[in-house]
This record gives structure tokens, C-alpha cells and sequence, in this order.
């Protein structure tokens, strides 16, 4: 019994580190330019085809596959933000959002042109399956495996925020875009950016999570409140507060589908229907 | 090119129409649009049951414009409200309530305590927290009637809908006659209210909260309160749309509920143009015209036509159809002088 509540928040755990990787980006750019980006779940569905193409049609092995659909999310997220998304900074969040759903759209017709509309199926590498035997409990390799990579990413991206001088840049714009571009720093330059940075990593938890969040041509629109709820509870322009957020999430979601299946994602949308009512500026709102 | 100035499409029409006093004498254009229905009834037999659902569609499209266009409210969730007067009307008719008219009031009732209940959610927070709020809300009760299937139907949907014959006389028929005829009455009638109550001093200071929601206390405006109940208009007159389709195709699918049909909606508005109260209604007409030839081409494509329509809409039409006549008769006007 207690075993088993183990497994399932270290299920949960593994789950909430890949919807974190996607969602970090999106609290970034939400935070610092206010863009209410619903076609961020895309930039992931773009990184899981990446790597699900060079692995069937190139052989490529996976670990190599995933910083190639980092950089091709981050290419393709430098190109739309300059291009498309930057029109909008300024529009208001309707505009915003009908523009990203029609975004959304228009990735899910292009992915089953291309792909089809079936689940697109993943060979993990040998080494990453199967299950380990830690201090008497089965662990699946492939989730100690996620949560290794999503906290190094997180200690780096932590350290870049904190320590670098583009990190600071970043922080400044958050705070305040107005008085940071007074001081000199390059605001847009920053938001490209980031904006690349933060596509770039739903790119690649796109391709790490196809075992465990599946891939078909909706997905951008079944995640979709994933990452948002990640956002609006873990609150904008911190690593720490969508973290926790969407470890949270990921327990509560596996919880919920193992305990009380009957119930399903109910629980999901009422806690966050709840954690906007009870915190509107987020658990950990850099902004109020 | 979304211009900065204009800060919300529901804004953009702040034309000398939009500031004028309260008036809602008929004039010849809407006495002509009110004729496109019966004409068409005439002119394509074959298309009845589009037409129908054109009707209902337009309804549905309106009761979101009074939220949207006119308080300003962004709701990601307006399809709840539709289902819930879509499930109200269908479960009345299975468990033996087969007369109609009654049906829509009691969809219309069951909708607008469901909207004034979650108004209370929606109203407080910022256009952030009532995006995610109304989609919240919208996808929880798609989960409940998915999970309550013993009720509902679940995914296969409420079948066994069986309604009779209007004032017992008109019984619903294969070529969707009786279906056309009830519905352009019943939204026709809706529509009377609702432009009545857009038109009202009520209505103006909803719009005034809209311009400029941290002026209206000032003057003594009950903000949230007001809000508040145009969102329970709006709710109810979405439960009657969703009534109607309930009634009219004689069964009720989970669809009904889900957030495409929200964000299609929301589609519809923006093409025919929010704040004008008739883009809800064009819009919903070319949407559904467009959807039947587009999807019967290829179902994929839709999808993609679809997006890219909200892409340009966005980017180049601010105003949506509508907006863009009046700013084109504006122009004219100008030089006419």
C-alpha cells in the first residue's frame, strides 16, 4: 500500500518535471511581455515529431535525437516570434488568444497532413527501459531518467537567471519593461530570446515525454491546460514557482486517474479553477 | 496590423453609433436582414436543416456577444452554458417531457442559475484569471457529463430524444420544416429581448464598465453586479440555443459541451464582428457555410482554414465583417458630405 502510493508520486513527480520543461518557457514569456500564448503545447508537438522522424527515418539514436529538436523548437520559435508573435505584444489578450488558437489549429492539420492522425509510437534505447530495484521499490528507468535531465536543466536555468548578465536582463524586463528599456537593456532582444530558449525547451520535453504523454497530431490542444495551469498557479518570471506548480499538478493528476478513476481529470480543472480563485497572481508571483 | 490604440476588438467599434444615447428604433437594413431567413426558406428547400442550425448557431454566437462585446468578458467557456441547456432540453424529452416550449424555458432557467453561479468566479480577476476560469469551468462540466454516462450517455451522447409536436400540431420532420420554422421564431423572439436589453440603460452602462471599468464606480455603477447579470443573460440565452439543437436534430452529443465548440464560437463572433449584436449572426452563417463546403472537402483542411482565419482576422480585420462595413459606409459617408 505504501509502496504503491510511492510508486505513484514517483510517477507523478516524473510527470510534473516534463510538463514543467515544456511550461517554463511559456511562464517566461507570459511574465515578461504578458502574451497569453496558447500555441505554446505546439513547439513540444514539433520537438516529439523531431525526434519520433529521425529515429524511424534516420535511425538516429534518441539522446541524439533531443538536442536536434531542441534547436529546431528554439529555430522555429525565433522565426514566429519575429515574424508573427511580436504583432501582438501589445494587442489584448482576446486578440492574443484567438491568434495562438488559430496557431493551435493550424499545427494540428499541419502535423496530420504530414504525420497522420495516429499516436506516433517510440522506441526508448534498451538502457532507458525497464524497471530498478531502489531500497526495495521498482522504479521505471526511463522516469528517473526524465527527472536526472529536468533537474539539471533546472539547476542551469536557475543559475542562468540568477548569475549571468542575461539573466538579469531577463529579471529586469519582468519587473519592469519600461524602466529596463530605459536603462538600456534591449527588451525585444531579450524576449526573442527567451522566447527561443523557452520553445526550444518544450521542443525537447516534447520528445522526452512521447512515452509518457503520448503524441498525435491534438496534443497541443490536450495539454493545453497543463501548461496553463502550470503558469497561472506557479505565477510568471520564476523557476521556482512553475516548478512546484507543476510538480504538484503531475501528483495530483496521477493520484487522481489511479485512485479515483471514476472521477478523471475532474480534479485537475476544479484545483484549478480553486488555485486561481484563492491565488489570482500565482503561488510565487514575481508581479502582483 | 493590430493597431495599439485599439486595445480590445470589443473596443474597436467605439464608433458615434457605439457612445450614442440608448436607441433601439428598427431600421431598414435589420428589417431586411430578418427577411434573409424566410427568404431562404423559400429559395433552397434542401438547405433547411443547415438553415436551422445557421439559426441556432447565430443565437448562440449573439449570447456570447452580450458577454464578450459588450462587458468585455473573454470566456474560453461559453459552450458550457450551451450544453447545459442542450442536456436540460434532451433529458426533460427522454424521461417524458416531451412538450417543447416548456422545455426551453426550464434549459433557459437551469442555464441562467449555472451562468449567475459561475459569474461569481468569472467577474472577479483579471482577463487572465477569467480566461483560465471559464475554461476551467467549461471543461469540468465536459468531464462530468463524460463520466456521468449513466445519465448522460457519456461519449455516445443522449439518444431517445423524442419531442412532440409544437402547440400539438406541428409535428418535426426528415426535411427539417418544422425545425426551421421553430427555431427562426424562437431565436427571432430571443433576439427581440436581447436587443432590447442591449439597448436599455442597463445596457449602456454594461458597455460603459467595458470603456472604462475603473470610471463607472465613480458614477455610482454597481460593476461587478452589473456584469454579473449580463453574464447570466448571456448564459441563458445560450442554454435556449442549446435547447433548441436538442430539440431540433432530437438528440444531444458531448460536443456540445467541448472546447472547440467554445473556440469556434469565439471564431464566429470575431468574423462577423463583436459588440454589433448581428456578428454574432453573420458570422455564424458564413462560419457554418464555409465549414459545410471546406469539411466536405477535406476535414484536415478545415482545421488548417479554420486557424488561418483567426490568424488574419487578428493580424489585418480587426472588426471582423461587420466592423469593416461600417468603417468602409463611414468612409463613404465622409466624402459624401
Amino acid at each position: 500500500m505504501i509502496g504503491n502510493a510511492i510508486g505513484v508520486l514517483f510517477d507523478g513527480l516524473a510527470y510534473g518535471s516534463l510538463l514543467f520543461i515544456i511550461a517554463v518557457g511559456l511562464s517566461v514569456t507570459l511574465g515578461l511581455m504578458n502574451f497569453v500564448n496558447l500555441a505554446h503545447g505546439a513547439f513540444a508537438m514539433l520537438g516529439g515529431y523531431v525526434c519520433v522522424m529521425l529515429m524511424t527515418r534516420a535511425g538516429v539514436p534518441f539522446l541524439a535525437t533531443l538536442p536536434v529538436a531542441f534547436a529546431a523548437g528554439a529555430l522555429v520559435g525565433v522565426v514566429l516570434e519575429r515574424v508573427l508573435f511580436k504583432r501582438l505584444y501589445r494587442a489584448s489578450p482576446l486578440d492574443q488568444v484567438l491568434f495562438s488558437i488559430g496557431i493551435v489549429f493550424m499545427s494540428i492539420a499541419i502535423a496530420t497532413y504530414f504525420f497522420g492522425a495516429s499516436q506516433q509510437p517510440v522506441a526508448l534505447p534498451s538502457y532507458l527501459r525497464g524497471q530498478v530495484r531502489v531500497a526495495g521499490l521498482d522504479l521505471g528507468v526511463y522516469r528517473l531518467f526524465l527527472i536526472a535531465v529536468v533537474a539539471v536543466l533546472t539547476l542551469a536555468l536557475q543559475y542562468t537567471l540568477d548569475h549571468t548578465r542575461f539573466g538579469s536582463q531577463v529579471r529586469a524586463s519582468v519587473d519592469n519593461p519600461t524602466a529596463a528599456a530605459g536603462l538600456g537593456i534591449n527588451v525585444n532582444r531579450v524576449f526573442a530570446l527567451t522566447f527561443a530558449l523557452g520553445s526550444g525547451l518544450a521542443a525537447l520535453g516534447g520528445g522526452l515525454g512521447i512515452d509518457v504523454l503520448g503524441l498525435d497530431p491534438t496534443f497541443p490542444l490536450k495539454y493545453i491546460v497543463y501548461f496553463l495551469l502550470v503558469v497561472s498557479v506557479g505565477g510568471s518570471g520564476t523557476i521556482k514557482g512553475p516548478l512546484i506548480a507543476a510538480l504538484i499538478l503531475g501528483v495530483f493528476d496521477v493520484a487522481g486517474k489511479y485512485y479515483v478513476p471514476e472521477v478523471g481529470a475532474f480534479v485537475i480543472y476544479a484545483l484549478m479553477v480553486l488555485l486561481l480563485i484563492v491565488f489570482p497572481a500565482g503561488l510565487y508571483g514575481r508581479r502582483a | 496590423m493590430a493597431t495599439p490604440t485599439a486595445t480590445t476588438v470589443a473596443r474597436s467599434p467605439a464608433s458615434a453609433r457605439d457612445t450614442a444615447l440608448p436607441n433601439d428604433r428598427w431600421n431598414a437594413l435589420e428589417i431586411a436582414f430578418w427577411l434573409l431567413p424566410v427568404a431562404a426558406f423559400v429559395a433552397f428547400p434542401d438547405y433547411r436543416v443547415l438553415g436551422s442550425q445557421v439559426l441556432i448557431t447565430g443565437l448562440f454566437a449573439v449570447s456570447l456577444d452580450l458577454i464578450l462585446g459588450y462587458a468585455g468578458i473573454v470566456s474560453l467557456g461559453h459552450a458550457a452554458f450551451f450544453g447545459v441547456g442542450a442536456y436540460t432540453a434532451g433529458l426533460l424529452a427522454v424521461h417524458g417531457w416531451h412538450e417543447p416550449i416548456s422545455g426551453l424555458f426550464v434549459a433557459a432557467i437551469v442555464a441562467a442559475v449555472a451562468g449567475y453561479v459561475a459569474s461569481f468566479l468569472v467577474v472577479r480577476g483579471s482577463d487572465l484569471t477569467r480566461l483560465m476560469v471559464t475554461l476551467g469551468i467549461g471543461l469540468m462540466l465536459w468531464e462530468v457529463a463524460n463520466k456521468a454516462a449513466s445519465i448522460t450517455g457519456g461519449v455516445d451522447g443522449l439518444s431517445g430524444v423524442t419531442i412532440a409536436p409544437i402547440f400539438g400540431l406541428f409535428r418535426f420532420d426528415i426535411g427539417g420544416r418544422t425545425a426551421f420554422v421553430y427555431a427562426f421564431v424562437v431565436v427571432f423572439l430571443v433576439f427581440l429581448v436581447l436587443r432590447r436589453i442591449v439597448h436599455s440603460p442597463f445596457g449602456l452602462s454594461v458597455r460603459g464598465i467595458r470603456e472604462g471599468g475603473k470610471r463607472m464606480p465613480a458614477i455610482g455603477a454597481p460593476v461587478a453586479k452589473r456584469l454579473r447579470t449580463m453574464f447570466t443573460i448571456g448564459a441563458a440565452a445560450a442554454g435556449i440555443a442549446g435547447a433548441l439543437l436538442a430539440q431540433t436534430t432530437q438528440f444531444v452529443g458531448i460536443d456540445t459541451l467541448g472546447f472547440p465548440r467554445s473556440a469556434e464560437l469565439l471564431v464566429m463572433l470575431v468574423l462577423g464582428g463583436a459588440g454589433r449584436l448581428y456578428g454574432g449572426l453573420v458570422g455564424a452563417a458564413i462560419f457554418i457555410v464555409a465549414q459545410d463546403y471546406l469539411s466536405g472537402l477535406d476535414p484536415v483542411y478545415w482545421e488548417f482554414w479554420l486557424g488561418f482565419f483567426l490568424v488574419v482576422i487578428v493580424l489585418f480585420a480587426h472588426g471582423g465583417i461587420l466592423g469593416g462595413l461600417a468603417a468602409l459606409r463611414a468612409r463613404f459617408a465622409r466624402r459624401a458630405r
